[in-house]
């Protein structure tokens, strides 16, 4: 298989259709707008491939959700404002349990925000996003490699819960070129009875999330929270970097995580022991990984491109167990190894 | 004797939850004829509404998806897109098709997406208990309009298919109604030809049906069938709107 | 031209749209109620049906089977 220098919002796009992605809808909007344009070249040339430019992110989630009921893996995707404008029509998926893709590359935020690269969005992203009970499986690719194969992972996981899957990366993943290699994915094993495409010579069969019987209705919200919890024992992935030795402990994701290894080799070379953990996927987050250093470290730095989102579920995670200290860097601002090494070492003589 | 008239095979037998006189029993009544005669039972997939009708997959037999209220459009495309050979409807309200789903509705009749919109005008906000819609009269008296509607203030009902007539991605668009037996009888005629128009590939149709609501317009059935004729079509003129083979 | 109609009583909600349809005016009211308390339409002894079926082209309900001969 050739390595090729390729572009990160490009990358998803052809992950995507390699993965057997068959349906696109998407709207405008920066940084991605990369990946929208390599569906409008490329879905075609896959048998069957859809593009749609939708008239709006609503539109376009809710085309994606007709899609993925017929039987396509459906794929959508957009920025910050865009993705919250398609939180209904999530909802509706996991509701329905149907499987589909939203890629939110990040930005920066509250509201219109920036087109500059941020992590704003994971509280959206880990608690449902919209109304409901309900998660979505999130995976938080670090490299142009890794959107290649997360973007592969998530219709695969899709399918098997039939649940939505959000892959959460940012502005400059998005942008930035690094060498990738495509993996050859398994060909789609998805029961035909959760497919609507007409009786034919069955019965009729409907989908839908009104449930007017509270009892019925509740029912269900279990039966999709045991799926959560199924999804939760089964599907953790994080990397650990520099972690055995490590006394102060740094948890980042994504771009973050990358500016992190900058500046815990830049530690490392002063003699500071730093390591990394990475969650891969922010839901489930990895919780029990997290806790288990705990037992040997007692100081713990969460580095977020946001005012604090993440440090919630490390707090979560550790309790009082630790001290968790925070460095963030809201709106945009793409932190530096070098920043982010002071501030470590400012941590460790705080100790 | 031979029975000559009955329950189409395409509705299942339910006493239907709509109130006495609804415009919808006897719309659901025509489409699942329109289903029988035209043999495509096992191939249609219809999108139910947010609105009275969003339960109307417990009445036809055919295989139903739900959309997000207004969204049956852009549902409806998703799936037709991905099943070109089915045959996709969308069973539409005029908040659901005209306020919150204007977008969906005009994108996808602009696109021509070779689709079936049965679109069900009875000029209130139904299930909600009777608020204005776009489509509600002027000086109409509704929860949300208790003077009547205002011009100045809340806008002139809207006549989306004459609007959408406009978009040269539409080919068949006409205005019902089915307060009387002749205009059930034309009602019926439009139905099949909407929906043979997707079957032959022809694009987008829709069917208007002004749909009398006697308990949110707060009048006995017999007396709002007569409003259909008296009031209703005066604002919104019966006939085709547009009819085009491409 | 003879014919005859079936009401299933259960499915009426007595909108009486029916009743205003026929043109011998066979159609009224019964006295008793349905399980939903409505007073079923009925076909009146007397009546002369002809199996026109406008009765059951408006009924709402798809209450009404009609027979001819």
């Amino acid at each position: 298989m050739n390595r090729i220098l390729m572009q990160g919002n490009r990358v998803i796009g052809e992950a995507a259709i390699r993965a057997g992605c068959r349906f696109y809808a998407g709207y405008p909007i920066t940084p991605q707008n990369e990946l929208t344009e390599y569906m409008a070249d490329n879905m075609r040339r896959a048998k069957g491939g859809v593009f749609i430019q939708a008239e709006s992110e609503i539109a376009a989630i809710n085309m994606v959700l007709g899609a993925s009921a017929a039987g396509a893996r459906a794929m959508t995707s957009s920025s910050s404002p865009g993705i919250s404008l398609k939180q209904e029509g999530i909802s509706s998926l996991a509701a329905d349990e149907l499987p589909a893709v939203i890629v939110n590359m990040m930005r920066g935020g509250p509201g219109l925000g920036n087109i500059l690269p941020s992590q704003g969005d994971y509280f959206q992203a880990t608690r449902g996003g919209g109304h409901g009970d309900y998660r979505t499986i999130v995976l938080a690719p670090a490299s142009v490699q890794e959107l290649a194969d997360l973007t592969m992972d998530a219709f695969e996981l899709a399918d098997r819960y039939r649940n939505p899957v959000i892959i959460l990366a940012d502005g400059m993943m998005g942008q930035m070129m690094e060498p990738v290699e495509f993996n050859t994915p398994p060909p789609r094993q998805y029961p035909e009875c959760y497919i609507l495409k007409g009786m034919g010579r069955g019965k009729s069969k409907f989908i839908r999330a009104l449930i007017l019987d509270a009892i019925r209705m509740e029912e269900h919200n279990w039966k999709l929270y045991r799926k959560y919890q199924v999804i939760a024992s089964k599907e953790v992935r994080f990397e650990t970097f520099w972690t055995d030795d490590a006394e102060i402990l740094i948890v980042a994701y994504g771009t973050a995580a990358r500016i992190a290894k900058g500046a815990i080799k830049r530690s490392r070379e002063l003699g500071l022991p730093v390591g990394l953990i990475r969650p891969i996927t922010l839901w489930p987050f990895p919780a029990a990984v997290i806790q288990a250093f705990a037992a040997r470290v007692d100081n713990f730095l969460v580095f977020e491109m946001n005012t604090g989102q993440m440090l919630e579920d490390v707090q979560l995670a550790l309790g009082n167990t630790a001290r968790i200290q925070f460095y963030g860097r809201p709106g945009g601002v793409i932190p530096t190894p070098a920043e982010l090494a002071k501030v470590i070492a400012y941590q460790f003589r705080k100790k | 004797m031979k029975k000559i008239f009955s329950r189409p095979k395409s509705l299942k037998k339910a006493v239907f939850h709509y109130c006495a006189g609804c415009g919808h029993s006897i719309t659901h009544r025509l489409i699942a004829e329109v289903i029988d005669e035209l043999k495509i039972q096992d191939r249609a997939i219809g999108i139910p509404p947010a609105g009275c009708a969003v339960i109307a997959y417990n009445y036809f037999d055919v295989d139903m998806l739900e959309a997000p209220h207004g969204r049956g459009c852009a549902v409806a495309t998703g799936m037709k897109r991905v099943l070109p050979d089915r045959i996709i409807f969308s069973y539409q309200g005029d908040g659901d098709l005209a306020a919150i789903g204007t977008a969906e509705t005009m994108h996808a009749a602009n696109r021509g997406e070779n689709i079936t919109v049965i679109f069900i005008n009875n000029a209130v906000y139904g299930m909600t208990g009777g608020q204005m819609a776009p489509t509600t009269l002027l000086g109409q008296v509704s929860t949300t309009t208790p003077p009547g509607r205002s011009a100045l203030l809340d806008g002139h009902p809207i006549h989306l298919s004459e609007i959408l007539g406009q978009l040269p991605g539409t080919r068949y668009i006409e205005r019902c109604a089915v307060n009387g037996p002749a205009n059930i009888v034309k009602a019926k005629r439009a139905i099949k030809k909407a929906f043979q128009y997707q079957m032959d590939g022809i694009g987008f149709s829709l069917v208007e049906i002004l749909s009398q609501c006697p308990t949110n317009w707060k009048m006995s059935p017999v007396d709002a069938c007569k409003w259909v004729t008296e009031v209703m079509a005066k604002e919104y003129p019966l006939g085709v709107i547009k009819d085009t083979k491409a | 031209m003879k014919g005859t109609i079936k009401i299933d009583g259960d499915f009426c909600k007595e909108c009486l749209l029916c009743t205003t349809v026929c043109k011998n005016q066979n159609l009224r009211p019964a006295a008793e109620l349905n399980s939903k308390g409505f007073h079923p339409i009925e076909l009146k002894e007397d009546a002369e049906c002809n199996g026109c079926a406008l009765c059951a082209l408006v009924c709402p309900e798809v209450a009404i089977e009609v027979y001819r001969e």
